[in-house]
């Protein structure tokens, strides 16, 4: 193993020097050993670039001039006094591609190319980080195939054309709950196969280490940007800073920069499905137990014999019986608070975000808009000062998302006459 | 090796020692035949295990199923999902793997993945093991720097850990690997998962090279032995070679009433082809 990337945390919960790749007991490098020169190729070169001004100058060009940054920070107020706070809201959402997603892409492709690998492969639950990771394969003229579970597919079938329209092969993954934990297993299949010649970009803060740093690192741009926006243009620092967790690569990138400032409460909002205790629910941190997936150790849904529960929630992209070990830590630490929205809050943020912002969220963020809604002002107080991060914009989810709710929208709405109502 | 008590290695190292020692002194490598547990169902489960010993296998792997085995194929996964589905819990798989093997000098050890044993706690899985009558433990998702807590309970209760080295390993880790890994060392044959390609032949060879410069414990090769031509190839430069998903094709291959009967005919066939020479 080479020394340690940027700014992993020295000290856990107790005070003890930090092992390389962990987050207190959370983290490590749980991996078949065929995968073992991967990741050491991965840490050494992800070591080299981040402390190489060439790099960090193409990656800011890029992020800049083709993919969209900084994205605004705006004040939400219509949302804003429906939550009884006051709310501004982090416009990832306008990025290109539509998500947060290409800020870990575009840094891991650049990585990709330094290593002379000419093939991408991802896994992808709401097609974002597919679809990002297609776009830089493009982008950089690299292979590209993305593992999407076959449920997922179904519900998100926007994102498997654009995929595909941008040059990768999307393969669907039959196995297991058809989701993307299983997209996940196959594309470490495919790792372990062809790692000589393929990189495996790992889209949330998740995996075996150097995964979980270098994507927070990636990530942390939306944190500091805003930093400088949120001093400029409200004054301070908020009061709280809120995002949706699946994975949690949104949710780290808007912490990172504010951990050392225990002021900012830092709050992740889980998809809790039909609700915490239901059986059907995403919400790894307040429902999982302390275990390994994927190459790290976090707390996982899993039963008594280790066995990985389903998990469940409207959001493809939340639907994920994990979560990133870092967000394990700050559970565990209490820096980070963790709180779950159900389907039916996520709903309820998605069409009110619609309503009033003129801004259609993707369901993952929506989770978060429904909760602070909600829960907002009796968990903050009043008057507080919330940064949300609107990952995603959710063109993807329209279908499926009128399918589920059984709002009257739709194409037969618009040609309906007088005389059919 | 043992990771340093004063008692020597685990007692189910010397009994794999031994299946290794026996299989030397006919000249020709030992055959591990990998079968999971409660596959297709307990009865012909228990049936296909004692087939496999009869049938001339030198050490048994018992597959413990996990939901999302990673180095696993479409041929193992199907059978893991097939016990799981049926709700065989971890110990009827192990009472299964008891009732097969008991009394066999044949040792077995548990295949499965780090996230089974971490969950029920390293200690109490690995005297569920050993109680069952377990030799040693192989968790293909658990590198040796990830192991210490690992193989302080595996030495408690007795068990050898056979640790995995790929081609890509480091030389650092093959050291690592060679010092840690009781019983034998896994070879992988090839890059990917079981039960796919074929052994890649030249540098499977310089992988058993390496670990024999560096440990005289046994070198076992297994991901890639499809069928009797790949393991006779194998023999030929390994101590020992593991088959695994073309014994399961042979369970799945017909009524489960035969199984026991395709399981003992190709680990007799696959046997015969251990000599050397």
């Amino acid at each position: 193993m080479s020394s340690t990337t940027t700014s992993a945390p020295e000290r856990d919960a107790a005070g003890e020097p930090q092992r390389e790749g962990y987050f207190g007991r959370f983290g490590g490098q749980f991996v078949p050993e065929s995968l073992s020169g991967a990741l050491t190729e991965l840490t050494d070169a992800w070591h080299t670039a981040s402390h190489d001004p060439a790099f960090l100058a193409e990656l800011d060009d890029l992020r800049r001039n083709y993919g969209g940054r900084p994205t605004p920070l705006y004040r939400a107020d219509r949302l804003g006094a429906e939550a009884g706070l006051e709310v501004w809201l982090k416009r990832e959402d306008l990025a290109h591609t539509g998500s947060h997603k290409l800020n870990n892409v575009v840094g891991q492709a650049l990585l990709t190319k330094r290593m002379g690998k000419p093939r991408l492969i991802a896994e992808t639950g709401a097609g974002q980080h597919g679809v990002a990771t297609a776009t830089a394969a493009a982008l950089f003229g690299l292979e590209c195939t993305v593992y999407m579970g076959a449920e997922d597919c179904r519900r998100q079938r926007l994102n498997v054309v654009r995929m595909q329209l941008l040059g990768a092969e999307v393969v669907p993954v039959e196995s297991g709950t058809r989701t993307l934990k299983d997209a996940i297993n196959e594309a470490m299949r495919d790792w372990v196969t062809n790692v000589e010649t393929t990189h495996y970009l790992i889209g949330s803060a998740m995996g075996p280490h150097p995964f979980p740093t270098m994507v927070r690192e990636l990530q942390k741009v939306i944190s500091i940007e805003m930093r400088t926006q949120f001093a400029a243009q409200a004054g301070g620092s908020p009061d709280a800073v809120i995002a949706c967790v699946g994975g949690g690569s949104n949710a780290i990138g808007s912490f990172a920069d504010w951990i050392d400032e225990p002021a900012v409460r830092l709050i992740g909002v889980e998809a809790a499905g039909e609700g915490i205790g239901s059986g059907r629910s995403a919400a790894t941190l307040s429902e999982g137990r302390e275990a390994v997936l994927h190459g790290s150790r976090s707390i996982v849904l899993v039963d008594d014999e280790g066995q990985v529960l389903p998990a469940h929630s409207i959001s493809a992209g939340l639907d994920y019986p994990g979560v990133g070990p870092e967000h394990a830590w700050l559970a565990s630490t209490g820096r980070g608070e963790y709180v779950g929205a159900t389907d039916e809050d996520a709903l309820h943020g998605f069409r009110r975000t619609c309503e009033l912002e003129g801004i259609i969220p993707a369901l993952e963020p929506a989770h978060a808009v429904g909760w602070l809604l909600r829960h907002g002002r009796e968990h903050l107080g009043e008057d507080a000062r919330v940064i949300l991060n609107m990952s995603g914009r959710g063109d993807k989810d329209v279908d499926e998302v009128v399918r589920v709710a059984g709002w009257d929208v739709g194409v037969e709405r618009a040609f309906r006459t007088e005389s059919d109502s | 090796m043992s990771t340093g008590a004063s008692s020597g290695p685990p007692r189910g190292a010397d009994r794999i020692a031994e299946a290794f020692a026996r299989a030397a002194s006919e000249d020709r490598a030992a055959l591990i035949v990998y079968l999971t547990a409660g596959y297709p169902d307990p009865e012909t489960s228990r049936a296909c295990l004692r087939a496999a010993v009869e049938g001339g296998a030198d050490i048994i792997e018992v597959g413990l199923p996990f939901s999302d085995p990673i180095m696993d194929g479409p041929t193992i996964q199907a059978a893991n999902q097939v016990v799981l589905d049926a709700g065989i819990g971890l110990v009827e798989q192990l009472t299964i793997a008891r009732d097969a093997l008991a009394g066999s000098e044949v040792p077995a050890v548990a295949m499965t993945y780090v996230t089974v044993a971490d969950t029920r706690g390293y200690a109490r899985f690995a005297q569920d093991c050993a109680d069952a009558g377990l030799d040693g433990v192989i968790l293909p998702d658990l590198p040796v720097l990830e192991s210490d807590v690992w193989r302080v309970a595996a030495e408690e209760s007795g068990l050898a850990t056979i640790f995995l080295a790929s081609s890509v390993s480091s030389h650092e880790r093959l050291d690592a690997i060679a010092a840690a890994s009781d019983g034998w060392i896994y070879a992988i044959g090839l890059l990917g998962v079981t039960g796919v390609n074929a052994v890649d032949d030249g540098p499977t060879r310089e992988l058993v090279a390496a670990i024999r410069d560096r440990t005289g414990t046994p070198v076992a090769v297994g991901i890639g032995v499809r069928d009797r031509e790949t393991a006779n190839q194998v023999a030929a430069f390994a101590d020992g070679v593991i088959v695994g998903s073309a014994v399961l094709r042979a369970v799945a291959d017909g009524e489960a009433s035969g199984a026991a009967e395709r399981v003992r005919t190709l680990v007799a066939d696959l046997r015969s082809g251990m000599a050397r020479g």
